[in-house]
């Protein structure tokens, strides 16, 4: 199909997004809104300590109080399920829903209270009395690396999950040859997603049907499968419901520990039961945290500021499990030169369990935080050759006809044309003139600097970093997929087979199949059967939904017309390749050749006599679709990361008052292109958020560890989310540069603004202080560090 | 305790404890589940619904406090059944959600802005909606609502301002509510939800 947007109908209008109607009026279905007869609530009671050897645990007094149920403690757990599933090959690196034996964070979950309300189980947990023998403990990564660190997980011996050294193309030649080298660190402070809605779960389990039914808040790969295996039950045992709302995820919400908790007490209760984290729990015990990351780089160059090779060594701190956390490191092998053409690269991936909580899946799955590394390495590489950081932005880009374009880490780029972006942003934003309002602003006592931030938003999200870092796991394939049903009196019903967090998913296969049948999209009914009624899904994670569901979409669809035409064609008489599909109907050769919706709808549902031979009744398709490219395992440490590669060109502005440090921004835009937009108030909601998402970790949100192992920032009242008076409006200029891989030419666009924001804003910030002699290397650079170290420096210049 | 509350114009009786919430006794015991939890402890707004035409965060008061107000949660904001308020519809129109959890509660809040002024200029709704977090939009398509909605609500010619509730005078603050529901009707309802 074209990619030239005046070709569509629905695709690229602005049409509203159908799931907005419920939620404005208070009807959307999230799961504490799940009522089920009976439930019982759970409430968890957290250790105190970073690390202790769990004695004893008395709960004879919780189990006294009024409406209290059970307590169930890990060394039950334990023995009723199985370990939850680790990314990497470490299979001594076990994790339980509670705390087995030993707590490994403060805020680990100890034991587990269900009682009549949640109130009830709450009292409970204050007479729960667990006596500990607190262990020594480490909470940094470089700390916890060291041979001699207390290890997490005294089993697995070391505290390291994840070493691994890759070396694309010649690196050390291109350090040789080059005759400017810089080197520094930059370090990103572990923050997360945090949506409004905690985690929740409620399960069921039927013993005369044999059938877990579980609403969850979840956006998570392979859930149910990890379900079953836990609980050791057949995955058909498992069932699902995917019509829940997920208020708000962009990553995080994985709750398997969950999950695997109150499923198994529903299994020996008896009774339906229900866990809906409060925002302690969700925050120090959720295990919902992101990256925390040092990167230390060096980068080889000329005088030109043409970057040659570059050496990256990123060092992750998982926190207290493994899980998925170290893949994180993977994915952004993918982009690992970003939107530039380096020659070559050395990649050290390490990851260290701590004594802090359990890292999650994060909005970009690792690649924010390395987009900020690479763009502090291009703005450091600027400011030492005296060149304008667009400028040597510019030098370095791959140009428009180079691709598809194959970086040394083994993936293809599918399309760009990051020039014409960049000269539409400088345009739209007069970057003359904001370099003289910026210099207008020194000249008036304040510190101000402009922020660029050029990157990538890999997108279609296969999984190619599980092979490529865990030798033992040979998944070439993150399908997802559609069907299609029309029913006996002609209505179309469109399935999606996972729940969605906001992304408007329904919005999207609706406009698809709108698109491809050319039906009004409004009149299309969209379902989410339960997991056992599904086709394969893998779930709205990796930027994939608008190229891997609205492919699926647009191939079910495809197919339906196939049958249409064939049906109509076998009535005239005359080929297939005769008879033309329109709106709903098909004409043939003859002007008699005419069938509309109405009568294709009743041949197919009635008249199995005028069927051609062999076809199946009924109007019903499916396709299961298969990420595009990326179908081997990594040869040689290289892969095939992402299909598509959506471009992201930040321009801001930032104001600071000497005084008080406090970051203003004037000004923001961001140049987009993610290829074909599908619907465009979504993705402008997906720009605009991420960059308030980017705002946060590069200024307010961090949570912070104190030297005796807590966490300090447990609530919103210290860890801070941007308000609507930190983000600032926003410009968006467009630029369509279709991906020749999908089948509108559209890109992802879940994680766009946040891939480049932080970096912009270091990078604004940074500009701002250079005149000091100082620069900040550590996200988020509050206003308390800015303002410290504007004092310090105006004191050392006295 | 015994309470008797005035929630969506209809009096609504629960048996609750003195330390239930607002927001527990509208979810758990009216079944008013389009209030959500977000903190729990008065940051995010959420859980925001009105008394008295203010917006009011229900996870910090409890049920016993709120008897003697006119409670309006965003069930009650809806014109009928399958339509929608103006503002509801411009929410709808810029798309200014996406999960739509803190939806409920920053639609209230942009009610009770646009009852109380006629002419809101970008300041008044980026300080009117600051206590009500969003993680999923940047504010950009909310603001845009409140905007669109306020430049609707001005054609639809509605009697408005809600002087008297924020003086603090219970009687008069439900005529403007009123006005708004007259408003939508006029301005064809079914056409407003496409």
């Amino acid at each position: 199909m074209s990619a030239d947007p005046s070709a569509f109908r629905f695709v690229s209008t602005n049409r509203r997004v159908r799931e907005d109607r419920r939620f404005v009026v208070g009807r959307g279905n999230y799961v504490a809104d799940i009522a089920r007869e009976g439930v019982l609530h759970v409430a968890i009671l957290p250790s105190q300590h970073p690390s202790a050897r769990i004695l004893s645990i008395d709960s004879s007094a919780a189990l006294a109080m009024p409406g209290v149920h059970y307590v169930l403690t890990g060394e039950e757990l334990a023995a009723a399920v199985d370990p939850l599933m680790n990314g990497l090959d470490t299979p001594n690196v076990k994790r339980y829903p509670l705390a087995v034996g030993q707590t490994r964070y403060a805020g680990e979950w100890v034991a587990a209270v269900v009682a009549e309300t949640r109130a009830q189980a709450e009292d409970a947990t204050e007479k729960l009395r667990v006596s500990y023998e607190p262990l020594s403990f480490v909470t940094d990564a470089e700390k916890a690396l060291s041979p001699d660190s207390p290890p997490v997980h005294p089993a697995h011996g070391s505290n390291v999950l994840l070493d691994k050294t890759f070396v694309w193309g010649e690196v050390e030649k291109d350090f040789a040859e080059s005759p400017r080298h810089l080197t520094f660190r930059v370090v990103w402070g572990r923050n997360s997603t945090v949506p409004i809605e905690t985690f929740g779960v409620v399960a069921s389990w039927d013993p005369w049907r044999e059938m877990l039914d579980v609403w969850a808040s979840i956006q998570m790969p392979k859930y149910p499968d990890q379900i079953a295996r836990a609980l050791r039950i057949p995955a058909n045992n498992v069932r699902v419901h995917q019509d829940v709302d997920v208020g708000g995820s962009y990553g995080v919400k994985r709750g398997i520990k969950h999950t695997v908790l109150v499923s198994h007490l529903s299994r020996r209760l008896g009774r339906p039961v229900r866990l809906i984290e409060d925002r302690l729990e969700n925050m120090r015990g959720g295990d919902q945290h992101g990256p925390e990351r040092i990167f230390d780089v060096d980068i080889a160059f000329n005088d030109q500021g043409i970057v040659k090779s570059m050496k990256m060594r990123a060092l992750d701190n998982a926190g207290g499990y493994a899980g998925r956390a170290p893949f994180q490191l993977g994915k952004p092998i993918g982009a690992i030169v970003g939107p530039y053409k380096i020659n070559s690269v050395q990649y050290r991936a390490q990851s260290v369990t701590s004594n802090k909580a359990v890292q999650e899946a994060v909005r970009g799955f690792g690649q924010s935080p390395t987009n900020y590394a690479i763009e502090t390495a291009i703005d450091k590489v600027a400011a030492a050759i005296g060149v304008d950081p667009v400028e040597v932005r510019r030098r370095n880009f791959i140009r428009k006809d180079e691709f598809p374009y194959l970086i040394p880490s083994g993936t293809r780029y599918d399309s760009g044309d990051y020039h014409t972006v960049v000269e539409k942003v400088l345009t739209h934003v007069d970057y003359e003139a904001l370099q003289k309002e910026r210099d207008r602003l020194r000249a008036s006592g304040m510190l101000a600097g402009i922020g660029i931030a050029a990157c990538l938003e890999p997108s279609g999200g296969n999984s190619s970093f599980e092979p490529l870092l865990n030798e033992k796991n040979t998944t070439t394939t993150w399908m997802d997929s559609c069907r299609i049903n029309i029913d006996g009196v002609g209505f179309v019903t469109v399935t999606i087979h996972t729940t969605s967090s906001g992304q408007g998913h329904e919005t999207l296969v609706a406009t698809v199949v709108g698109e491809v049948l050319e039906i009004d999209p409004d009149v299309i009914r969209v379902v989410r059967p339960d997991s056992l009624a599904s086709l394969p899904s893998n779930t709205p994670v990796g930027s994939r939904m608008a190229i891997m569901l609205g492919g699926a979409a647009f191939h079910a669809a495809q197919k339906l017309k196939a049958k249409f035409v064939k049906i109509a064609a076998h009535q005239f008489g005359c080929k297939e390749d005769e008879a033309q599909y329109s709106k709903g109907g098909v004409t043939g050769t003859k002007s008699s050749d005419q069938l509309g919706w109405a009568d294709l709808v009743n041949i197919a549902h009635r008249n199995f006599h005028l069927l051609p031979a062999g076809m199946e009744p009924g109007l019903e398709t499916t396709h299961v679709m298969q990420v595009p490219t990326g179908d081997k395992l990594p040869e040689n440490g290289r892969v095939q990361m992402y299909p598509c590669h959506s471009f992201e060109f930040h321009v801001v502005l930032i104001a600071i008052d000497p005084v008080l440090g406090k970051p203003d921004i004037r000004r923001y835009v961001i140049g987009h292109d993610c290829g074909t937009v599908i619907n465009p108030h979504i993705v402008k909601g997906m720009t605009l958020g991420g960059i308030a998402h980017g705002i946060g970790a590069a200024l307010l949100e961090e949570f912070v560890y104190d030297g005796e192992g807590q966490m300090l920032t447990q609530s919103f009242m210290d860890y801070l989310l941007p308000s609507s008076h930190e983000i600032p409006k926003v410009e968006i200029v467009h630029h369509c540069t279709p991906s020749p891989y999908t089948v509108f030419g559209q890109k992802g666009s879940g994680e766009s603004g946040y891939l480049g924001a932080p970096a912009a804003i270091s990078n604004a910030i940074n500009d701002a202080v250079r005149s000091l002699g100082i620069s900040f290397s550590k996200l988020p650079i509050r206003i308390s560090a800015i303002s410290d170290a504007v004092a310090a420096a105006k004191q050392n210049k006295q | 305790m015994k309470i008797d509350l005035n929630v969506n114009g209809v009096s609504r009786t629960s048996d609750v404890e003195p330390r239930t919430t607002l927001l527990d006794t509208l979810r758990d015991d009216f079944l008013l589940t389009g209030t959500h939890a977000g903190c729990e402890h008065g940051v995010c707004g959420a859980c925001t619904v009105l008394l008295d035409g203010e917006p009011v965060r229900s996870c910090l008061i409890f049920a016993v406090q709120a008897d003697g107000y006119a409670i309006t949660t965003i069930e009650g904001v809806a014109t009928a059944p399958g339509e929608m308020s103006i503002i509801q519809d411009a929410f709808c129109e810029t798309h200014g959600m996406q999960c739509g959890y803190c939806t409920p509660g920053m639609i209230l809040t942009a009610h009770a802005l646009l009852e109380r002024t006629y002419d809101v200029s970008r300041e008044d709704i980026v300080e009117a909606i600051s206590g009500n977090i969003c993680r999923c939009t940047g504010y950009g398509q909310i603001i845009e609502a409140v905007e669109f909605a306020a430049d609707r609500l001005k054609k639809s010619n509605a009697p408005r301002g809600n002087k008297a509730a924020k003086a603090g005078d219970a009687g008069g603050h439900r005529a403007p509510v009123e006005g708004v529901l007259e408003a939508v009707e006029a301005s064809a309802p079914g056409k407003v939800s496409k």
